[in-house]
This record gives C-alpha cells, sequence and structure tokens, in this order.
C-alpha cells in the first residue's frame, strides 16, 4: 500500500466520524492558537518597548544622580542636592578627556504650569543645551531649536512638544507667542516633530529652556549648576563601552572617588534600560506561553484518546486488514497517517484563528501582536508532532494485534 | 510427484484460559493436493475454526508443522505471513467482513492495494472479479444496500480478486437463506472447477456434501475422512 492509498484511507476513517475529528481537531486548534497569541503579543510588547526606549536616540548613554548598589537601593548625595553639575557635562563633551563621546547635554527637568493668553497647560519644562536634539535624535516640526547663544545669553526663548503646542495654541502656529512660566515670559521658538510614541513618558508633551534659564530664572534654589540627567551620545555603536569608560573615569575623578563601586552616579545603557524593561515582558510571556502549552497538551492527548477509541472500534477491521495481507507496518502507518491529519488539520486551523484573533485583539489591549509567519510554521509542525508523537502508541497497538483476535472480536 | 498444497504433520494448538488450558487441536495430520475440493465438517466447538486460522496463517500451531507449499510456516515471521495471505489464500468469512464504509469495488481491490498494485490496475481487476461473481451492475453499492447472498458474493469477488492458489471458506453460507445458499455454493464450485484448490468450513453436512472429500472434527481430532485420502 503506497502512501497516496494510506492517505485517502486515513482521510476516509477521519471523514467517518466528523463529530469526533472536529472535536480532537478543536482541542489542537485551540492549543495552537493559544501559544501563536500569547506569543505574538509578548513579542509585540516587546518590540512596542524596545521602540520607545530606541526611540530616546541612539548610541545613548544616560548619566543620572546617585548610585545604584547591588541591593537595588539607590544612595543619594548629601541633601537634595543633585551630584552631577553643568561642569560634569562640560568636561564630557572635552574631545581631549573623551575622544569617544560625540555629544553631551546636560538636563534639569521640573513640572511647571505654563501660560498663554487665556490657557495654562501643566508640562515637564526641560533646560537643556542645543545638543539635545541631536542627542536625543529629535527633530523640529517648525521654528528653530535652542541655540549655543541661547545658552551664553540666557535668552527667555523656548521650543515646544507637539502636543504642548497644541494644548496651548490649538490649531495656530506657535512659533512667534509668548508663554509664560513662573512670572518669566518665553517666547516660542520652535515646535518638535511629534514621536508618534504613547508610553508613561509622552516625549510630545515637553517645553525645552535653555539650562541657564531654566536654573536661573524660573526655578533658582540653591542648586544653579546641578542638573538631573545627562545624555551622552557615543560617537558611533562600536564605541559605546568606550565612551562608556571615559565618561565613568572622568565623572570618577573630578568627583574624587576612588572607586566606581562608591560612584555617586549612574550611568546607563539603552541596552540596560530595554533588558530591565522587557524582562517583566518576557517572565509573563513564559509564563503565558506555559500555560497554551498546557492546552496544547491536553489537545494531544485528545488526539491520542481518540486514535485508541479508533483503535478499540476498528479491531474487527484492522484484523480483516491483516487477513487480507496488511503488513502491521502498514497498519501502524495508517494510523499514524490519520492522527497527524489531525494535527496538521489543527494546526493550519489554529495559525488561522491565531491570526484572526492577532487582527482583533490590539483593538482590546493596548499592546501591539507580532505574527511571525516562521513562529505560524513552526505551530503547525508542532501540531503535526504531537499528533504522530500522541498517535504513535495506539498505531503500534493497532499494528500489534493478532488477526485472529480481531476477527474474533464481534 | 505433485507436492501437496496444506499439509499437517501431529498438529496441536491449545489456548489457555486463566488456569484452563483447552486443546483445541489434537495431533491433526491431514495433507490437500493441488485442486482439492475439501470440506471440513464439525460441530461448534470442535476446533474447526481454530484449524481454518492455522491453515490460513492467521494463527500459528502450538506444535507440529505445517507446510504450506512445501514452506514451513513456522519459520516465518509476521511480515512474510502477511505476504502470504495476501498473495497466496483467499478468505471467506461467515460474517462477510466488508468494510462498511466502502463501495463494493473498493472492498475488492483491497487485498491488491496490499500487494502493492496501482490503483488502475486494481479498479480493473476488482471490476473483473465483480463480474465473474454476477455484480459488474453493482460496484458502486455499499455494502449495506445489498443482500446477504450480495455482500457475500462481494466478499468471494475479494476472495479471487488475487488469484490465489488457495480459497479458505468459514462456514460461508451460515448466515444466508436457502436460495442466496445455494447461489454461493454454486459459485464455490465454479471456482474449484477453474482449479483452485477449496477447504471449506461447516457444521452442516448438505453444505459439506458440495465438496468432493470431507474431513470430520471433533473436539480437536480429525475422526474419520469420509473419503478415502489420496496420498
Amino acid at each position: 500500500m503506497n502512501w497516496l492509498d494510506t492517505f485517502r484511507t486515513g482521510l476516509e476513517a477521519i471523514r467517518l466520524h466528523r463529530m469526533r475529528s472536529g472535536l480532537t481537531v478543536l482541542g489542537i486548534l485551540i492549543g495552537i492558537a493559544a501559544v501563536i497569541l500569547t506569543v505574538g503579543l509578548g513579542e509585540g510588547a516587546q518590540s512596542d518597548v524596545s521602540a520607545q526606549i530606541n526611540s530616546l536616540g541612539s548610541n545613548l548613554l544616560i548619566i543620572s544622580p546617585g548610585s545604584s548598589t547591588s541591593t537595588g537601593g539607590v544612595r543619594g548625595g548629601f541633601g537634595s542636592a543633585s551630584t552631577l553639575t553643568t561642569a560634569d557635562a562640560e568636561a564630557l563633551a572635552s574631545k581631549t578627556v573623551a575622544p569617544d563621546i560625540a555629544a553631551v547635554a546636560p538636563t534639569t527637568s521640573t513640572s511647571a504650569s505654563l501660560t498663554a493668553s487665556s490657557t495654562n497647560w501643566t508640562t515637564s519644562v526641560v533646560g537643556t543645551t542645543e545638543s539635545w536634539l541631536g542627542v536625543r535624535a529629535r527633530t523640529l516640526q517648525s521654528g528653530r531649536f535652542l541655540t549655543a547663544a541661547d545658552e551664553t545669553n540666557g535668552s527667555p526663548v523656548t521650543v515646544l512638544g507637539s502636543t504642548t503646542a497644541d494644548q496651548l495654541f490649538g490649531g495656530t502656529s506657535a512659533v512667534g507667542q509668548t508663554v509664560t512660566v513662573n512670572g518669566v515670559e518665553l517666547q516660542v521658538v520652535g515646535v518638535l516633530t511629534s514621536t508618534g510614541s504613547s508610553g508613561s513618558s509622552n516625549d510630545d508633551d515637553v517645553a525645552i529652556v535653555p539650562l541657564r534659564v531654566a536654573a536661573q530664572r524660573l526655578f533658582g534654589g540653591t542648586t544653579r549648576t546641578g542638573v538631573s540627567t545627562i545624555y551622552v551620545e557615543a560617537s558611533s555603536g562600536s564605541t559605546l563601552s568606550a565612551a562608556y569608560q571615559e565618561a565613568q573615569s572622568e565623572l570618577l575623578a573630578i568627583h574624587n572617588i576612588a572607586t566606581s563601586t562608591s560612584a555617586d552616579f549612574t550611568i546607563t545603557t539603552q541596552q540596560s534600560l530595554l533588558s530591565a524593561a522587557t524582562s517583566v515582558d518576557k517572565t509573563l510571556t513564559v509564563l503565558l506561553a506555559g500555560i497554551a502549552g498546557i492546552s496544547l497538551l491536553v489537545g494531544g492527548i485528545g488526539v491520542m484518546n481518540i486514535m485508541l477509541v479508533s483503535v478499540t472500534e476498528r479491531v474487527r477491521e484492522i484484523g480483516l486488514r491483516k487477513a487480507l495481507g496488511a503488513r502491521p507496518r502498514v497498519i501502524r502507518r495508517q494510523f499514524l497517517v490519520e492522527a497527524s491529519v489531525l494535527g496538521l488539520a489543527g494546526g493550519v486551523l489554529g495559525v488561522l484563528v491565531g491570526l484572526v484573533g492577532a487582527m482583533i485583539l490590539p483593538h482590546f489591549v493596548s499592546s501591539s501582536v507580532t505574527l511571525s509567519p516562521t513562529a505560524s510554521a513552526g505551530a503547525i509542525v508542532v501540531a503535526i508532532a504531537i499528533g504522530v508523537g500522541f498517535g504513535v502508541y495506539p498505531a503500534a497497538r493497532a499494528a500489534r494485534l493478532a488477526p485472529i483476535d480481531a476477527l474474533r472480536t464481534e | 510427484m505433485n507436492q501437496p498444497v496444506i499439509d499437517l504433520v501431529d498438529v496441536n494448538k491449545a489456548y489457555r484460559s486463566g488456569s484452563l488450558s483447552v486443546q483445541a487441536l489434537d495431533d491433526v495430520n491431514l495433507t490437500i493436493d493441488e485442486g482439492e475440493f475439501v470440506a471440513i465438517l464439525g460441530p461448534s466447538g470442535s476446533g474447526k475454526s481454530t484449524l481454518m486460522h492455522i491453515i490460513g496463517c492467521l494463527d500459528v500451531p502450538t506444535s507440529g508443522v505445517y507446510l504450506l507449499g512445501g514452506e514451513d510456516v513456522s519459520t516465518l515471521d509476521e511480515d512474510r505471513l502477511a505476504e502470504i495471505r495476501n498473495r497466496r489464500i483467499g478468505f471467506v468469512f461467515q460474517q462477510f467482513n466488508l468494510l462498511a464504509s466502502l463501495s463494493a469495488w473498493r472492498n475488492v481491490e483491497l487485498p491488491l492495494a496490499y500487494s502493492g498494485l496501482r490503483r488502475r490496475e486494481r479498479r480493473e481487476r476488482a471490476m473483473a472479479a465483480l463480474a465473474q461473481v454476477g455484480l459488474g451492475d453493482r460496484v458502486d453499492h455499499r455494502p449495506g444496500e445489498l443482500s446477504g447472498g450480495q455482500q457475500q458474493r462481494v466478499a468471494i469477488a475479494r476472495a479471487l480478486v488475487t488469484e490465489p492458489a488457495l480459497i479458505l471458506a468459514d462456514e460461508p453460507t451460515g448466515n444466508l437463506d436457502s436460495a442466496s445458499t445455494a447461489e454461493i455454493l454454486g459459485l464455490l464450485n465454479d471456482l474449484h472447477a477453474s482449479g483452485r484448490t477449496m477447504v471449506l468450513i461447516t457444521h452442516e453436512r448438505e453444505i459439506a456434501a458440495a465438496a468432493q472429500r470431507r474431513v470430520r472434527i471433533r473436539d480437536g481430532r480429525l475422526t474419520a475422512d469420509i473419503d478415502a485420502v489420496t496420498r
């Protein structure tokens, strides 16, 4: 009996028991669809997060005050003063000290209320220098960004995020208008292009002012030279770790700290942010995929159950086929083909249901679902493997039946 | 000298059910030559079905030697036995044993499928065999759409489609009315007339009368060969 005949016989047997076969296929289908969707959801969430972190800029190092200790705590400086200053940023910007650092953008950030004629809007006011635009890989929608002259002169100017501009000025152009922050009038000179990102920190709702304006005129206080974050851009991806070393040793030298373990600052890379942010997602994905995998296992047991029922029910048929000259391996093959066809059907339908789910699900959860063709193909292969794997025992039982015992059964 | 088709020498078959051992066949000696039409006659429980299973290579003796066409069956593995059943023996059962889901011709072509013939040739030969048993116009009927006599004729077509040397019929008329019985016996006679060796197993004396030679079995022993054994 050739493969085509075996296949045809298997299909006939499946068609003969439509209801039973359909339910078996449903078991596999649910398992496969669940696995595909959970994995797709996990991958989607991870790519969302990594897109958000990559949107910070490229080859970026983020230096923040305080040290993260091995116990997870953060050791701050005395008082509430930031341990990072504009002097640190200037030192890092020096080509002789740190040749692998392309640009440095010190920032301070505070929440404040902006007033424009009759409207006001509370947003995060960020004081920084002209290099911020390049370091954070942002572009302008209109107007200009801060210049070095704005910084040296302490010009009362601001560049708004697109959301902030919309909130304050509606449809009209923001450039050239005036906003008031803490009684200081600032002229809007530019508007940033929207990043389109939606996350906990909205990069489009921001007001950028020169660092000196922020420190001396808007917020005052004792720490006029303190900054909350220094963004450092390495000259290229390959010099990122060199830039990291340079920034670290330079800051340690300036702060008179002997060892990096007692540093009063922390340098974070995008990579470390990414792995921290995705590790939770990964754990969740593995957990969900595990549950989905269990349902797939249950589906497989369903295949085995139905194949065992099928073998028991068809003892007479098997005996007859053997009496007519079917070798044990032909009988075994017939039942294996039947089981794998059930698996294949469940796999293909499961992937289809998964595809439909991937289109529907993003409307209900705020995460995209990534379905890769390789994962789908893999799922179908797994489904067939489950059919075969759980079909082996029933098929072996069928093949072992003695024709005489089989024929005697009434 | 022609070699006998079937040669059973001191064949024993014991079944064990629990602590009871049942001697189904007890030192059976039987020789059947090519072209013979032999009836094995015995009441139920006499061991005649066991004998047929052993002759048909569906079962193996506990002891003794069974030579089929001169070949010692006990030395053969399961694959080889399957091949012998496929090529050299045609079975006709009391219960017909047709597959209900398949049409008449698909039932008939089944043994050919296991011998690896191509589909076209299988179909041609199945059609020819069905025509030979007078069912040329019922090839696409399922067993459920045929009468008992017609079903048994399909089974006979299936037995002869591989052109086996030996046809084994186990109570072939046990489930049939008298008209169909006559029909089936006529067919078996025709097959014998065309040169096939025929072994018919029955508990009815009238059915056994169709054969040239009758062998009686009782309690696992061949008690009498009603006609003289021609060796």
